[in-house]
């Protein structure tokens, strides 16, 4: 099983679409998402949006599997989660304190890949993201956005179906941010389902095929990105992007 | 005053062959502690700091009490374990090296394994999420988070090598301090001393001292140039 992986092209079975079916987490009796229902189609990009401590990483870390929800169901179309076919970045990327390389080479040995494998993948990813000068560099000492590249490569060299994206950018100045959002789409281009919280409306618009709206928890618009942003159907959307406008 | 210094420095200078013999034994035997006491220690302790199960607490705080276990205690239990009439009599090893290592094993343990605990949970709190999308099981993420805490669970094991090396009462009890045979740096000192013979006491002190001052020197510079080179 572990060997046939080597050789394997990407899963060609999709785990997508995945089906939230009113689903909610809650932590000792206090709601922090609840009734969620919603499909994420695959090769979408899927923006996730709403004001601060309105569920919107929970959201993510649901739909990744990191928490389970206490009501309702996530459904993948594939019958299980399969970890090893999703990726996560998380706003401030957790970094192995070793190298470059060794950080892209990580993943792929608890996928079970061969020492060959992992080497070719690891030379493949830092040349494509033009990582090569930095293979030997400490990973902790590169600069945020050298960081967040990084972390984003790490992602791709896990070959994902889905990608989750947790305000990737939000730390990062304007041209690390164009590079990471560059680097979506082109993942996006290759076919890899995206997932992405923002709190950024132009990146939202840039991005953004489908956007999801979350207000306290509850996911309150779900619809193609052109039609929200023409206007969205619930106050606290319009509200919110009013707010954000004003700024 | 001059009369020990003086005799400490000669025996020294001259590579004293008594003098070499209890250094030699002392290293191995506190080296050995510390090697046992890290193979089990680390991974314990790592475990411990990501395993959920009740009594959890009262373990931690056995393992951090034992920190502070008399070395005449654990000299003491070790005696009892291995005399004759003790549960493993029939090993035949009290008054051996083996035993001295056996006991210094017991009072390294749980310094490395409480230190290991506490430098794993934290760093555990800041790697879970991450190892856990990167398809690291809690297993898994035992030897990643022991070598990314590499800098900091260092100076657990050099707690655990300073208290070994420089405890007495362990040793002394299961060892017996039979010259050529299980004497140590420790108890050499204690026996010249009463003995009136400080010239050897304050030559193996020196000694003592020396290598303990080497060792955490150049633990403290590998530790600087870690964080420097790894962040």
């Amino acid at each position: 099983m572990r060997a046939e992986r080597d050789l394997a092209p990407p899963p060609t079975t999709g785990i997508l679409p995945l089906a939230l079916e009113g689903a909610g987490y809650a932590v000792g009796g206090k709601a922090l998402l609840s009734g969620i229902t919603l499909r994420i189609e695959a090769g979408r990009r899927l923006i996730v949006m709403g004001a601060n401590g309105a569920g919107k990483s929970l959201f993510l870390r649901l739909c990744h599997g990191l928490i389970d929800p206490t009501q309702g169901r996530r459904r993948w179309a594939s019958g299980e989660a399969r970890a090893e076919a999703q990726a996560m970045v998380f706003q401030r990327p957790v970094l192995l304190r070793r190298s470059v390389a060794a950080n892209l080479d990580y993943p792929l040995a608890l996928k079970g890949l061969s020492r060959a494998a992992r080497r070719e993948a690891v030379a493949r990813t830092l040349d494509r993201f033009g990582l090569m000068p930095l293979a030997e560099r400490p990973a902790r000492l590169l600069s945020g956005g050298e960081q967040q590249r990084l972390a984003l490569a790490r992602a791709w060299a896990m070959r994902p179906q889905v990608l989750f994206l947790d305000e990737p950018s939000s730390a990062l100045d304007p041209s690390a941010t164009r590079i990471i959002e560059a680097m979506v789409e082109q993942f996006s281009e290759e076919g890899i389902t995206i997932v992405m919280t923002t709190h950024n409306l132009g990146q939202a618009r840039r991005l953004g095929q489908d956007l999801a709206f979350l207000h306290r928890g509850r996911l309150i618009e779900h619809r193609s990105a052109a039609d929200f942003f023409a206007g969205p159907e619930a106050p606290e959307a319009r509200a919110f992007l009013a707010g954000d406008l004003i700024w | 005053m001059n009369g020990p210094f003086a005799t400490a420095f000669s025996l020294i200078a001259s590579g004293d062959p008594a003098l070499m013999l209890i250094i030699g034994l002392s290293l191995r035997v506190t080296l050995t502690a510390v090697l046992i006491a890290c193979v089990v220690g680390l991974p314990l302790g790592a475990a411990l700091a990501l395993a959920r199960f009740p009594g959890r607490g009262a373990v931690i705080v056995v393992f951090n009490a034992l920190m502070g276990l008399p070395p005449v205690v654990a000299g003491l239990v070790v005696y009892l374990m291995l005399s004759r009439s003790g549960p493993l009599g029939s090993l035949a090893l009290l008054f051996t090296p083996t035993a001295m290592i056996i006991a210094q094993t017991l009072l390294i343990l749980p310094i490395v394994i409480s230190l290991t605990r506490s430098v794993v949970e934290d760093l555990w709190a800041e790697y879970r999420e991450q190892l856990r999308s990167l398809g690291a099981s809690r297993l898994r993420a035992v030897p990643t988070l022991l070598w990314d805490g590499r800098v900091s669970l260092l100076t657990g094991v050099l707690a655990g090598f300073g208290r070994a090396s420089a405890e007495v009462g362990a040793v002394l009890i299961v060892g017996g301090n039979i010259a050529g045979h299980t004497r140590t740096m420790t108890t050499a000192i204690t026996l010249e001393t009463n003995r009136g013979n400080l010239g050897l006491a304050v030559a193996l002190g020196i000694i003592l001292l020396t290598l303990t001052l080497t060792l955490n020197a150049a633990a403290w510079g590998a530790g600087q140039w870690a964080r420097g080179r790894l962040g």
